[in-house]
């Protein structure tokens, strides 16, 4: 056993909430003052008076190292990948975000740049973005990318959109009215087709963890539109059928978009493009390299095949051989996604990352984060209550695997999320269950990526032993977690719903419940 | 499968030969190729990628980067009186340390156990936000401000049950097409008529346009022209008579000496958090909200994720959880008029920084001499031959348009000759309305200092002979 287990404590600082901290009269920065000639014109002047601000706002009054203080001490309080082994977070690719990258980003001529700027002075980010588009070309096999998207769920909706738009530009729009995904594929790939105007047909997983052939062609009709897939799925399995599932679709004149937003298992392993895809995306906040930075700046990067540039979001990167240059006169372009070209530091890291690896960097992150996966998948099943949650083929999972702790439920009636708050206890992530739906009872899904060491997997994997220990022995330690963690359970259900209770602003807080003591934080 | 000859990589610690046999021996496999076994062969790439690179070492991966980024020249070098959505303000040295810190940067859905600090710090970003817009239910960002409208103007639909959307003409043509592009499924959009003199909405057109048909008129202040809408509790009244929803958009660092926008009436307001201590990152910084009133009837629209503070169970200490999860697109999946996913919680972070060291004077001080300096600005350059300053007389805050009709010179030819004084000229607008001739939309803010705004001036006195 470990003997670090026991000891970890979680920084608790008791932090009160910044308003209720406020000082009247300090300040934390000053504003540059107006020389005189400036000064004295009127601002107020200037604002209608319907429009004139008459109360002051209540932000808290704070001097400059108690601002710091306070934000340290809540960076304190976030268990950011960096600071533990995050094989928690399953399909989400916590991979370790190079430091060099950030310095990189910081420089002003990435982080203090207008979009507007004349194109001879932005020649390097434009070439960037060109380099970058070109590897992931290479990476995929698709022929042209937009980094538009300003996340995974906006790329899937980019590529519905251009779905959408090819069949419109064939005149079938009215016929090619349904997409088809699955329920083990993002709920984006649900949600956002829905959103763009299709009408969306799921498939369920067979017992071995993916959707069968036959299923697909009961679905399958003159009505479909196109394919919208994760593959390897949220499970970690790859459907070996994908090219059948493709070539059934092309045969009905649908368009197939590969959700790669997680393509780590894969790099340099297998593309879109071999698989017949027509579209794909990848989140470069996951599988290349840029920092998730507590839920984005993100990058969906989509993809298309020759025959769809045209309906890429404006505007796209051109380069003549000599001059980059942006182009926005694509008429048959879906238009706008995002405001301006999408997240440049996200690319700039990534391509950095690209940079960084080479191909043989990239096989080997995929190689590593499956062999990382295997090591630890085999591991865990070796724990008691704990199993693969399908019956799967393959002896083999690719970069995530998708368990169930449901015979130690059956057992013991400690519960997925018992333990998910349970493990926090000893400095790990809390773990992603599973995305709705829920398929299989008390899912745990989890991914070692190529950033964790043996001992970190050895690591994870004595915590849990430990706590399937407790579970057998004392449930109650278990279902009474998180322990040692900042803040017990919360009832998101009743108190953080109901109208009457839930806050999401102090002000919300103050009215509906009057000034509390938080005095024990 | 080509085969890899050994390959160590500092960010992959066990490509360790060693570790690697090891862990391989625990699977009882002699190669990581045996563990591909479900992808068919033909699907897998028989080649090495073809990629830049490796640049292995540190410098030499900074020298390859940095030698192309010197091809770029930032607004820290150039004098930038670019706006138009992404702006550039002061942004304080604490901003950049705190979201730079890796417990924030490097996390990502970790819940209110593991991940306290992060969920505070978004919970005082939309508190703060909150106190600024008047409102008491703050979303979590969304992509950006364009985002923020389309998702708002989706929610009136279905609150109203109305299918025509009503939006100020003088949106910014980008905005515009990201939310025809978005509403396209659910609603029609018509564009309200503004005056090209004020730059201000024509409310006689808009009384005429409102009907029962109409679930929202959606305006901003201050508009992509820069002018704000002095009858703005009118239209909102407007909008209200009709049973229509009214949406503003803002200029969250404007609300420090301008009104909140529930203060003139508005149901629903959205803007972007860029301006509140975020680079602009050729326009990556921007960071959009959506903001109403804490009615059930709003919240079960947000497509957003909600997250309430709320006791612990135990009751001693506070946290985080979500509300109404099962209304996202998370849950709904292939029944949710509308998704989200990764956004940018980072920026909502260093926003919640940036306004706990401004503070209300802060805010207050900052709205005041961008007012000044953009007045002092205009005053400079109306006294130039041939250039109408402004070209829009409605009340402007920081951005304003500039026509150069009289020069005989176009926008372009005129931004060119700025360049060589090393100045970034106003967002040319002759090619998105027309009917305004040679104008330009300049930007001034609080970093613009009396030399700089005299600096272009004079670039400009010779930039139109």
């Amino acid at each position: 056993m470990n003997t670090r287990i026991k000891e970890f404590q979680p920084a608790k600082w008791n932090e009160p909430i910044l308003m209720t901290m406020t000082s009247p009269g300090e300040r934390g920065i000053l504003v540059p003052n107006a020389e005189a000639e400036i000064d004295a014109i009127s601002a107020e002047a200037q604002i209608p008076a319907g429009l004139r601000r008459t109360d002051i706002p209540a932000l808290p009054e704070l001097s400059q190292p108690q601002v710091y203080r306070h934000f340290l001490h809540l960076s304190q309080e976030t268990m950011g990948q960096a600071v533990t082994p995050d094989i928690s977070e399953g399909t989400c690719t916590m991979k370790y975000s190079p430091l060099i990258n950030e310095q990189i980003c910081a420089d002003p001529r990435v982080a203090d740049m207008h979009p507007y700027q004349p194109v001879s002075t932005m020649q390097g980010t434009l070439k960037l973005m060109w380099e970058l588009e070109e590897c992931l070309k290479e990476i995929s096999g698709m022929d042209a990318f937009t980094f538009q998207p300003g996340g995974g769920s906006q790329a899937i909706y980019t590529n519905a959109c251009i779905i959408r738009a090819f069949h419109e530009a064939n005149g079938n729009a009215d016929k090619k009215t349904e997409i088809i995904t699955t329920a083990c594929s993002h709920p984006a790939d649900a949600a956002a087709p829905n959103t763009c105007g299709f009408k969306v047909i799921q498939l369920f997983p067979e017992e071995n963890g993916y959707p069968s052939v036959e299923a697909l062609r009961a679905v399958v009709s003159d009505r479909t539109a196109g394919l919208m897939i994760t593959n390897p799925e949220d499970t970690g399995l790859y459907n070996p059928h994908m090219k059948e599932f493709v070539d059934i679709i092309h045969s009905v004149g649908g368009l197939c978009a590969y959700d790669q937003a997680n393509a780590n298992g894969i790099l340099g392993v297998a593309r879109a493009k071999e698989a017949g895809f027509d579209l794909c995306h990848f989140n470069l906040h996951k599988t290349f390299g840029s920092p998730h930075g507590s839920n984005g700046p993100a990058c969906g990067a989509s993809g298309v095949r020759e025959g769809l540039k045209q309906f890429l979001p404006v505007p796209v990167v051109t380069f003549d051989g000599k001059t980059y240059g942006l182009n926005y006169d694509l008429p048959q372009s879906i238009g706008k996604i995002r405001s301006f070209w999408g997240n440049v530091p996200v690319m700039i890291r990534s391509y950095a990352w690209i940079a960084a690896m080479g191909a043989d960097g990239l096989r080997k992150t995929a190689e590593i984060s499956v062999l990382n996966n295997n090591y630890m998948t085999k591991k865990m099943c070796q724990i008691k209550g704990f199993a693969l949650a399908y019956k799967t083929d393959s002896p083999w999972h690719l970069e995530q695997t998708r368990f169930t702790c449901e015979e130690l439920f059956q057992a013991t009636g400690v519960t997925g999320s018992d333990i998910r708050r349970r493990i926090s206890d000893y400095g790990l992530q809390s773990y992603h269950e599973s995305h709705y739906p829920v398929l299989v009872p008390n899912p745990i899904t989890l991914e070692p990526t190529e950033t964790y060491s043996k001992a970190d997997i050895d690591y994870y994997i004595d915590v849990f032993r430990e706590i399937s220990e407790d579970a057998y022995q004392h449930p109650a330690v278990i279902k009474d977690a998180p322990e040692r963690c900042l803040v017990s359970e919360v009832d998101e259900h009743g108190w953080c719903s109901d109208e009457a209770t839930r806050a999401m602003t102090w002000r919300a807080f103050v009215r509906k419940h009057g000034l509390p003591d938080f005095s024990n934080g | 499968m080509y085969q890899l000859e050994n390959y160590v990589h500092p960010y992959i610690p066990n490509s360790a030969p060693a570790v690697e046999r090891k862990m391989l021996q625990e699977l009882g496999v002699e190669r990581i190729d045996e563990l591909y076994d479900l992808i068919p062969e033909d699907l897998k790439l028989k080649r090495r990628l073809n990629l830049p690179g490796p640049f292995l070492s540190e410098p030499e991966l900074k020298r390859h980067i940095n030698g192309i980024l010197r091809a770029n020249v930032s607004c820290e070098e150039y004098l930038n009186f670019l706006g138009a959505g992404c702006w550039q303000h002061a942004i304080p040295a604490l901003c950049d340390e705190i979201i730079g810190r890796a417990e924030f940067l490097t996390a990502y859905c970790g819940d209110t156990y593991s991940d306290k600090g992060k969920y505070q710090a978004l919970f005082e970003y939309q508190s703060m936000l909150g106190e600024l817009l008047g409102m008491e239910l703050v979303s979590c960002p969304t992509y950006d401000w364009s985002c923020a409208l389309s998702s708002a103007v989706m929610m009136a639909g279905r609150i109203t049950g109305r299918k025509k959307a009503l939006l100020v003409g003088s949106i910014a043509p980008e905005r515009l097409s990201q939310a025809r592009n978005f509403c396209r499924r659910a609603m029609t959009l018509e564009l309200i008529p503004f005056s090209r003199e004020t730059g201000a909405m024509d409310l006689k057109a808009l009384e005429e346009m409102l009907g029962n048909d109409v679930a929202c008129v959606y305006y901003e202040n201050p508009n992509f022209l820069g002018v704000v809408e002095p009858e703005s509790a009118s239209i909102c009244a407007a909008a209200k008579a009709a049973g229509a929803i009214s949406i503003v958009g803002v200029d969250a660092i404007s609300l420090g000496v301008y009104s909140a926008p529930a203060a003139y009436g508005a149901d629903i307001a959205v803007g972007d958090s860029q301006c509140l201590g975020s680079h602009m990152q050729s326009g990556g910084g921007v960071i959009g909200f959506i903001a109403s009133r804490d009615e059930d009837l709003y919240c079960a629209e947000y497509p957003t994720r909600l997250y309430s503070i709320a006791p612990g169970i135990r009751g001693e200490t506070f946290g985080f959880g979500q509300c109404t999860h099962e209304r996202t697109s998370y849950v709904m999946r292939e029944h949710s008029p509308d998704f989200i996913g990764t956004s940018k919680w980072l920026g909502a972070i260093c926003a919640a920084v940036y306004l706990a060291l401004m503070g209300p004077q802060g805010m207050r001080e900052v709205g005041e001499t961008i007012l000044k300096r953009r007045a002092y600005a205009e005053k400079r350059l109306a006294e130039i031959p041939g250039i109408c300053a402004p070209a829009l007389c409605g009340n402007r805050f920081k951005e304003f348009v500039v026509n150069f009709d009289n020069t005989g010179k176009t926008v372009a030819q005129i931004n060119a000759r700025l360049l060589d004084h090393g100045i970034f000229g106003g967002y040319d607008l002759s090619s998105i309305y027309p009917e305004m001739g040679q104008s330009a939309l300049y930007c001034v803010t609080e970093i613009h200092s009396k030399a700089d705004i005299d600096q272009l001036a004079d670039a400009l006195k010779e930039a139109v002979k």
